[in-house]
């Protein structure tokens, strides 16, 4: 006697469950970056060609693979070919090892989130030294919000070797978001369902607000001219094509089972043609809306600094040569300095080493991705803000919900498969078993709660994930189109849909993509072996500034073990298969 | 031109006789930014000014020698800026030691800032390092009351779940052992699936059914 499957009380509670997993972290931290490197307003032509030509088409093909499937990621290959389960088990491991160290990033949210509620803003004056005649030294050569991440809430050691000791705080911070996954997952779709209304809309409520207030700053519209001013030369520049590809490729969150499994609790004739060019759009736009709202926030970060270096150059100047107040300003103030330097050269060139040239340029210049920008740079704007407490919480509860609504995904991806297979679902109930994934990711998590944690949350960010699901959504597009059969999976999408993809739609699947999955993958593989060692950014906190280090040898035998459990599946999955039925043809022929 | 009188004031042109002689190491320099006096800097605020650091001395020492006469001021500029120096009347034409006046205007700065409605940044002692008033700590952090609530919500939050679904369980298992083997084993991936499970029509009566109440989506196409 078995259950139905579960389905989605209605096909909006799918696509906001996609969106919500789509619509992730990456699309504020990592966009508003390429685009400010690779050419301003002019990334948005590569950006979008990619996502028509690469997004659109694998989106529809993982959407359409397990609405028809209707299983997880690990059944709905082996019914492509028995061959396949090994990518199936790839895209649980991979899922695996994105929900152990996603986790830690809504662990940060929630720290600061908490701490959102003192006035003044913990992050924006520094502590003081011992004997109170001064700032804490580190703070004082970074700046306030910087000391606040690396020191309050990481507490970093100076390389990956010095482990130090788990941080309690941290450590309850991550326990307590686990258990918010785990709230959210308890009861499969019937609560995820739920929860993904909150977790998709209430991002875009939060970036309007931010909108209006980023707009209305003071300083915004420096930083939004330097964002579209579009620099055409980058075009010509390869590296913009490929970020902009796997900018696509990795916002879709293609490859990790999540899809599959979401779209397996569809009605069988859901729209999934329609709902991947929706849910790909709305994925982009919020890229773009997002780093609109990023970079008004820079421009005003960035004016703010400025306005206060010329402000304490003038006081410098003014104070040592006893001048009127008000006969320094910022428009004369280079005049002011060449008639200076003439008139007084002995002192002013005493001076000269503590007089900084303020440039706007400079401080627009600083492109920040990632934990830097969430943590550091939103952080530093917030706090000279009025009323910076309630936007500092928006934007907080706005990170959560993004974080959120990706974990949901990740560990549907992981769930899905586990639920489906008879063996587990006999013997366990569903919650037990969400329990118990939430239990081993939250131990295993508490390794990024060390003094060092933060190097080893870099290391799975970059290498988990990023060449085993170039190679998993490969072999998928490839066993769709040649292993399974184009004219199959044609029909089958007859079937459900009720009429056959369009030519673009084929040549996509069968040609285009696959060709630049591949030059993806060659790609990341050459720059790896160019650059020889590894290498990572560390906290210096005698300098204040981050170095780069090498990473020591067990660290490099962790990144190989990462990359290679998840691709190593996919052949070790197709020999094991191979190997039975072998098995089983001898021992029927020696039966006979 | 008008910008070398402003100039002037850099050949420190003490005017009075008794700054000359008292030109020393005890002697300070204070700094007001004009543009943020809410008021008028007169006569009058420099001697509220000699009786701040009259009072900052008298704290400091615990001692009542000091008189609003000790303190001297020199070389006023327009911007608010001059030189003082706190005499000794008790040792004549003496200074006070300049590490002691630091100490007393340390000890009391805040008092003094005040009483010009001004802070550590706008009225300056040069060469006097200002002592930075700790920041209020509370007893319990804050951060740690937050994450006290949110915990105890999702904590409940998941219990009531947890047990809800326990119940719920044990009363589909009591019912299915009472209605027997009615459920539909309708699991295969065909377009005819309804989308209605049956052992929800099994439990509740009165159900409408979804197949001709459903929209034409639902249809497989002629």
């Amino acid at each position: 006697m078995e259950k139905p499957r579960p389905l989605w009380d209605n096909p909006l509670q799918f696509v906001f469950a996609c969106i919500s997993y789509a619509v992730g972290l990456g699309n504020v931290w990592r966009f508003p970056y390429l685009c400010q490197m690779y050419g301003g307003g002019g990334f948005l032509i590569p950006y979008l060609i990619m996502l028509i030509v690469e997004g659109m088409p694998l989106l529809y093909l993982e959407l359409a693979v397990g609405q028809h499937m209707r299983q997880g990621s690990i059944g709905a290959w082996k019914i492509i070919s028995p061959y396949l389960s090994g990518v199936g088990i790839a895209s649980v491991v991979v899922s695996f090892f994105l929900s152990m160290y996603y986790n830690v990033i809504n662990a940060w949210a929630f720290w600061y989130l908490f701490h959102s509620f003192q006035d003044p803003l913990p992050w924006a004056s520094c502590p003081l030294n011992s004997n109170h005649t001064g700032y804490d030294e580190e703070c004082t050569k970074t700046s306030s919000t910087q000391y606040f991440w690396y020191r309050k809430t990481l507490n970093i050691s100076s390389s990956i070797e010095e482990y130090g000791s788990i941080q309690w705080e941290q450590a309850v911070c991550l326990i307590l978001a686990w258990l918010v996954v785990y709230l959210c997952i308890l009861r499969g779709t019937e609560s995820t369902g739920k929860v993904v209304y909150v977790t998709a809309s209430l991002p875009y409520l939060v970036l309007i607000i931010y909108l209006i207030r980023g707009l209305t700053l003071h300083g915004a519209v420096n930083g939004l001219i330097y964002m579209f001013t579009p620099k055409l030369e980058q075009l010509a520049n390869p590296k913009t094509w490929i970020n902009a590809a796997t900018q696509i490729f990795f916002s879709l969150g293609l490859g990790f089972g999540s899809l599959i499994a979401f779209a397996s609790y569809n009605e069988p004739n859901n729209n999934c043609e329609r709902y991947a060019i929706i849910i790909s759009l709305i994925n982009s736009s919020t890229s773009i809306f997002a780093s609109i709202v990023t970079f008004s926030i820079y421009g005003f970060k960035a004016t703010f600094n400025y306005e206060n270096c010329l402000n304490k150059v003038i006081l410098l100047l003014t104070n040592v040569f006893d001048l009127e107040e008000g006969a320094l300003t910022a428009d004369n103030l280079d005049s002011m300095k060449d008639y200076l330097t003439s008139t007084y050269s002995n002192q002013y060139a005493e001076l000269l080493p503590q007089i900084k040239n303020c440039s706007l340029e400079a401080e627009l210049d600083t492109a920040v991705q990632g934990t830097g920008l969430a943590f550091i740079v939103y952080s530093e704007a917030i706090k000279n803000m009025e009323v910076s407490q309630l936007y500092s919480v928006l934007y907080f509860i706005m990170l959560l919900m993004l974080g959120i609504g990706s974990m949901l995904g990740n560990t549907a991806a992981i769930l899905t498969p586990l639920t489906d297979s008879k063996f587990l679902s006999t013997h366990l109930p569903k919650e037990v078993i969400s329990g118990i994934i939430c239990f081993i990711n939250c131990i295993v998590g508490l390794v990024f709660t060390l003094e060092a944690g933060n190097y080893w949350f870099d290391i799975f960010n970059d290498y988990a994930a990023t060449l085993s699901l170039l190679l998993i959504v490969l072999v998928e597009t490839i066993a769709v189109c040649y292993v399974y059969g184009l004219r199959r999976f044609e029909k089958d999408l007859l079937l459900m849909l009720g009429h056959k993809p369009n030519w673009y739609w084929k040549i996509m699947w069968a040609f285009v993509s696959p060709v630049l999955i591949i030059s993806l993958f060659i790609f990341y593989l050459t720059d790896y072996i160019r650059t020889g060692t590894l290498q990572y950014q560390a906290w210096d906190a005698t300098e204040g500034q981050l170095v780069t280090k090498d990473y020591p040898s067990y660290a490099l035998a962790v990144i190989g073990l990462l990359v290679a459990a998840s691709t190593m599946c996919i052949p070790l999955g197709a020999l094991i298969i191979f190997l039975m039925k072998r098995l089983k043809k001898r021992s029927v022929s020696t039966l006979e | 031109n008008g910008w070398s009188l402003y100039f002037d004031g850099i050949l420190y042109l003490l005017k009075q006789p008794e700054c000359i002689s008292l030109f020393s190491l005890s002697m300070f320099k204070l700094l007001i930014f004009y543009l943020s006096l809410q008021y008028a800097w007169d006569a009058s605020e420099e001697y509220l000014f000699k009786a701040m650091v009259a009072f900052a001395m008298r704290r400091y020492s615990n001692k009542e020698t000091t008189q609003i006469s000790n303190v001297l001021l020199c070389n006023m500029t327009e911007r608010v800026s001059f030189w003082f120096v706190v005499t000794d009347s008790a040792r004549n034409v003496t200074t006070v030691p300049g590490s002691e006046v630091e100490a007393a205007i340390r000890m009391n700065r805040n008092r003094i800032n005040s009483a010009f409605l001004l802070t550590d940044n706008t009225l300056q002692f040069l060469k006097i390092s200002s002592t930075l008033s700790p920041p209020i700590e509370p007893t319990v952090p804050v951060w740690l009351v937050v994450f006290g609530v949110v915990l105890c919500l999702v904590v409940a939050g998941i219990l009531l779940l947890v047990v809800s679904g326990i119940q719920q369980r044990k009363k589909n298992n009591h019912e299915s052992a009472e209605t027997g083997d009615l459920e539909d084993k309708s699991d295969t991936p065909v377009i005819t699936e309804n989308g209605i499970p049956c052992d929800i029509l099994d439990l509740k009566a009165g159900q409408i059914n979804g197949v001709y109440a459903a929209d034409d989506e639902r249809l497989t196409p002629l």
